[in-house]
């Protein structure tokens, strides 16, 4: 079940690009947009948008230092991100287990009756 | 951009055809995923899914026997699913040889792309660490000590 709060969370990490900037951010703690830029394949632009939807979807924040503005991860926010994401697969793989074993019993009931029926 | 996607696969003693009655027969699919399942396997073809006292509509999307079949729900909403407001379930089934079925399912949110499949596969290979992957590799990163 998703609110509209999951769905900005999830669109917001779809985007391998943002990805990308969520990456440097953790590993390099705060930064600014202008330090980001210098690091990606994109322009600068393009990472004041992708901060902007990462911002709205929690996953980082803002901070002025100086005439700087930085960002850093909402480290809380990606924890729970990790954790609704692990719970969804957890119930697709108990579902195709289930479809799992459904069909291998009724595989193997099928290949039953085929090799009695010469015997009749 | 695609949403949320999550991708999962298993693989299956049985051949394909035994598989895809197990995936689409409403009296198998309310034994995997919903409580009762009223449902046509028709493209186009709106049902039901109950979960316990809670439910909600679904809407058979593509039915291409014994390969594809995808249907849309928005989770126990009462407003009719389409895209955009729900989630788009995709089941993909493989051969491996005559035995064996390998079957995929892919649950994605948002809006959906209606692209030709190899476009679908090409995007998918271009951006091999999907955000499932993403979310895995940042929780090791997050459940070390802080620096």
């Amino acid at each position: 079940m998703t609110t509209q709060a999951d769905d900005e969370l999830w669109s917001a990490i779809a985007d391998p690009s943002r990805r990308r900037v969520l990456d440097l951010l953790i590993s390099n703690g705060e930064v600014s947009a202008s330090w980001l830029a210098g690091r990606v394949p994109f322009s600068r632009q393009a990472v004041s948008k992708h901060l902007v939807v990462l911002d709205q979807a929690g996953l980082i924040s803002r901070r002025k230092k100086g005439r700087e503005v930085l960002y850093r991860v909402e480290v809380n926010r990606l924890d729970q991100a990790t954790r609704v994401m692990a719970d969804l697969a957890a119930q697709w793989d108990r579902r195709l287990g289930t479809i799992k074993r459904l069909a291998e019993a009724a595989h193997a009931e099928a290949t039953k009756m085929r090799t009695l029926e010469p015997r009749r | 951009m695609s949403g949320l996607a999550i991708e999962r696969e298993v693989l299956i003693e049985a051949p394909i055809q035994v598989v895809w009655r197990t995936i689409t027969e409403p009296d198998q699919m309310s034994q995997w995923f919903a409580d009762r399942v009223d449902l046509v396997v028709e493209p186009g073809a709106h049902g039901y899914m109950g979960f316990g006292d809670q439910g909600g509509p679904v809407v058979v999307e593509t039915v291409d026997p014994p390969t594809h079949f995808s249907f849309r729900w928005n989770h126990p909403r009462e407003e009719d699913p389409v895209a955009g407001n729900s989630m788009l379930v995709e089941f993909t089934l493989t051969p491996e040889g005559d035995e064996r079925t390998r079957l995929r399912v892919a649950e994605s949110g948002h809006e959906q792309r209606d692209w030709p499949i190899a476009e679908k596969q090409r995007y998918a290979d271009e951006h091999q660490e999907g955000w499932g992957e993403f979310l895995g590799r940042l929780a090791t990163m997050l459940a070390k000590p802080s620096r």
